[in-house]
C-alpha cells in the first residue's frame, strides 16, 4: 500500500444488523486518478462511499483518505474532500445561490473569495442564468449539477461521486464528464465515483468491481476486458440445462447458465457459435457474439448478472 | 498499473486559510439564517405556531373563566385567561421549538443534513446553529404574542391584566424566555436528532411534550399535595413557566408574600426557577451535542 495514496482501504468490513454490506475489502487510490466502483445496488458501493466520507464509523479494517486515518481524523479529512451524494443534499426551500452561500460558509469561506468561487462554479456548470431560481422548482438534471457545484466549492483535493448522473440526460453526462477530465488535469484532484452504469465505469482511469460486498475485480477498464479470453457468446435455447449438457459433451466446455440463457467464452468464437446453431438447430432460439465488456467481466466474476445481484 | 496520473499539485484548499474562530462561529451564523429563511418561506408555520396557542389562550380563558379560583399565592381578582398567560406564552415557544426542531428529521430525509454532517464543522456548531434559528423563532412570537395580548384587550377579547412591564423587568423577561426557547429547542433537538419519522416525532410530542406543558402550572395551578403536585415540582419546565410569571410581576403586588412558600402548591423562587432552568439547559444541549457527535448508520441515511 503506497503512503500516498488518496485511498487506502485495508480488510474494510461493514454489517448492517445480520446484513453483511462490506466483506474483506482490500484496494487503493492513487492520487489524481478517476477511480470507479461498479456494482449493482445493494453492492456496497454507497456504505464504502459512507465510510470514506467520514459518515459511517468503521467495525472492522482500515481507511485512511490522503494519508489521513479516517477513524481518528475525520475532521482532517472532512476539509480537503467534496461529497455529491447520491441522495440530494439541497434544500429546496432556498435559491441555488442561497444554497452555495451556506456550503461556502460550512467550509469556512466567506466574502469576496466566496463569491468569486460561487460565480466560478455557477459558470463552469451552466448554471449562471439560474442562480436566484429556488431548488424546489428545478429539474433534476439542474439539481445535480447543483450538487456538484457545490461539492467543488471548496477546491476539494478529492472529489466523491455516488452516482454523479442520476437525472441527467446524456448530453449533461457528456459535459460532467468532460468538466471532471479537464478539472482533474488542471487541478490534480482525485475522483472516485461510484456507478451502476457500464458506459461511465468505461471512462474511469480504474475501476474496482463490487459484488455483494466483496471485491468482485479491480483493473482498468481494458485489462478487466482483456481478463476474459476470446469473445462471449450468448445463447437462448427452450431448455437451458438439456442443452448445457449436451454443449458440454460434444465441445468440451461447460457453458454458465444466466436464468434462461447460456454463456460461453472462448477463443474464435465465431467458429464455436456456427458449429453451435449447426449441431442443434431445433434447441437454439437466438444466438449472439460479442466482444468481452465489463457486464461480462461482471458475469464473468461474480456468475451472475447485473439485475439478479440487484433483485437480491 | 497502465494509468498515468497527472501530478500536479492540488492548490490551497480552505483548510489552510481557515481562522479556527471563522470555522466556529461561520456555520453557526449559515444554518441559525436557514432556519429563519426558511420559516419565513413557509408561512402556515407562522400561523400554527402562534395561531393556536392565541386561539387557546381566548377560548379556553373564556371556557374556564367561572370555575378558576386563583391560587393562594395570587391576588383574589386574577382572572383565568391573565392566569394562563405565561402559560401561553411557555407553550408558544414549546411550539416552536418543536417545529423548527422537527426540521431535522425532514432535513435527514431529504438529504440536506448528510451535507452538514460531511462538513468540517464541530458537531457544537450544529447543534447551535439549529437551537440558535429555533431559539430566535421562539423568541419572535413569544415577544410577538404578549405585544398582540394588548391589542387585544383594545378589541375586548382580553381582560385587563396587572402586568405592567417595566424597562428592567421586560429586559428580564426577554433574556429568561431566550433561555427557556433555548432550553426547549435543544429538548427537541435530542427527542428529534435519532428519530426517523415526523409521525414518531408527533407520538413523542401527545404523550411527553404536551402533558409536560400541561402539568408545569401552565394550564392550571398546582394542587396543594397529592401525586399532582409531585409530578408538577418534579417537572423541570414548572420552573420555567414560574420564572416567566415572576418576572412579569418583578414590580408589582400581585403575588402576595405566600407565594414564597416552596412547598404546598407555592411558586418556586426566581433563584429556584433560573438554577433548574440553566441546569435543564446545560443537560439538554449536552445530550444533543452528544447525540450528534456519534458517528452511526443512521447519520449517512
Amino acid at each position: 500500500m503506497s503512503a500516498s495514496a488518496a485511498i487506502a482501504v485495508q480488510g474494510l468490513t461493514h454489517r448492517y444488523g445480520d446484513h453483511q454490506a462490506l466483506r474483506d475489502l482490500e484496494f487503493h487510490v492513487e492520487r489524481g486518478e478517476i477511480f470507479g466502483l461498479l456494482g449493482p445496488n445493494g453492492g456496497g458501493k454507497t456504505t464504502l462511499f459512507r465510510v470514506v466520507s467520514t459518515l459511517l464509523p468503521i467495525q472492522e479494517g482500515a481507511v485512511s483518505v490522503l494519508g489521513f486515518d479516517v477513524h481518528r481524523q475525520p475532521a482532517e479529512i472532512r476539509f480537503r474532500i467534496g461529497v455529491t451524494f447520491q441522495s440530494p443534499s439541497l434544500d429546496a426551500k432556498l435559491t441555488i445561490r442561497e444554497n452555495l452561500i451556506h456550503q461556502a460558509h460550512l467550509y469556512g469561506l466567506c466574502g469576496k473569495t466566496m463569491r468569486t468561487r460561487i460565480d466560478d462554479r455557477l459558470q463552469r456548470l451552466g448554471l449562471g442564468g439560474r442562480a436566484r431560481d429556488r431548488v424546489e422548482s428545478l429539474s433534476g438534471g439542474l439539481k445535480r449539477r447543483v450538487e456538484i457545484a457545490k461539492g467543488l466549492l471548496h477546491d476539494p483535493q478529492l472529489l466523491l461521486l455516488d452516482e454523479p448522473s442520476t437525472g441527467l440526460d446524456p448530453g449533461a453526462r457528456h459535459d460532467l464528464w468532460q468538466y471532471l477530465q479537464r478539472l482533474r488535469s488542471e487541478t490534480g484532484v482525485t475522483v472516485l465515483i461510484a456507478t451502476h452504469l457500464m458506459e461511465e465505469a468505461e471512462r474511469c482511469d480504474r475501476l474496482a468491481i463490487l459484488d455483494s460486498g466483496r471485491l468482485a475485480a479491480l483493473g482498468t477498464p481494458n485489462e478487466l476486458r482483456e481478463s476474459i479470453a476470446g469473445d462471449c457468446i450468448t445463447i437462448e435455447c427452450r431448455n437451458a440445462d438439456e442443452l448445457s449438457e449436451m454443449i458440454a459433451e460434444r465441445f468440451a466446455v461447460k457453458p454458465k447458465h444466466l436464468g434462461d440463457t447460456l454463456r460461453v467464452e472462448r477463443e474464435n468464437g465465431h467458429e464455436f457459435l456456427r458449429d453451435v446453431v449447426a449441431a442443434f438447430p431445433d434447441e437454439v432460439t437466438t444466438v449472439s457474439l460479442g466482444k468481452p465488456t465489463l457486464e461480462d467481466v461482471f458475469i464473468d466474476r461474480t456468475g451472475h448478472r447485473f439485475w439478479e445481484a440487484d433483485a437480491e | 498499473m497502465s494509468t498515468t496520473p497527472t501530478t500536479v499539485e492540488p492548490p490551497p484548499t480552505a483548510a489552510s486559510e481557515l481562522k479556527p474562530s471563522r470555522a466556529f462561529w461561520l456555520p453557526i451564523w449559515t444554518l441559525t439564517q436557514r432556519e429563519l429563511v426558511r420559516f419565513f418561506r413557509q408561512r402556515t408555520r407562522v400561523v400554527g405556531a402562534l395561531g393556536q396557542p392565541l386561539i387557546f389562550w381566548i377560548l379556553f380563558g373564556a371556557g374556564l373563566h367561572g370555575t378558576f379560583q386563583a391560587p393562594s399565592w395570587a391576588t383574589e381578582s386574577m382572572s383565568y385567561q391573565e392566569y394562563f398567560f405565561p402559560g401561553v406564552a411557555v407553550m408558544i415557544l414549546m411550539f416552536t421549538a418543536i417545529f423548527s426542531t422537527i426540521s431535522i428529521i425532514e432535513d435527514r430525509r431529504e438529504g440536506f443534513l448528510q451535507g452538514v454532517l460531511v462538513a468540517p464543522i464541530s458537531r457544537l456548531s450544529l447543534v447551535l446553529g439549529k437551537l440558535c434559528g429555533g431559539t430566535v423563532l421562539a423568541v419572535f412570537q413569544a415577544v410577538l404574542f404578549i405585544a398582540a395580548a394588548r391589542l387585544l384587550f383594545f378589541l375586548g377579547l382580553a381582560p385587563s391584566m396587572q402586568i405592567e412591564f417595566t424597562l428592567v423587568s421586560a429586559m428580564m423577561s426577554f433574556l429568561f424566555v431566550t433561555l427557556l426557547a433555548f432550553t426547549l429547542t435543544a429538548l427537541g433537538y435530542m427527542i428529534a436528532w435519532p428519530m426517523d419519522s415526523t409521525q414518531g416525532f408527533h407520538a413523542i410530542m401527545s404523550v411527553f411534550l404536551m402533558p409536560m406543558w400541561l402539568l408545569s402550572g401552565a394550564f392550571f395551578p398546582a394542587a396543594e399535595s397529592g401525586w399532582l403536585a409531585w409530578v408538577i415540582r418534579l417537572n423541570p419546565l414548572t420552573y420555567g413557566v414560574a420564572g416567566l410569571r415572576r418576572l412579569m410581576y418583578w414590580d408589582s403586588t400581585t403575588l402576595n408574600s405566600s407565594a414564597d412558600s416552596v412547598g404546598g402548591g407555592g411558586l418556586p423562587s426566581l433563584a429556584m426557577c433560573v438554577l433548574v432552568t440553566c441546569v435543564f439547559c446545560a443537560a439538554c444541549v449536552g445530550m444533543s451535542v452528544w447525540l450528534t457527535g456519534r458517528r452511526t448508520s443512521k447519520d449517512s441515511r
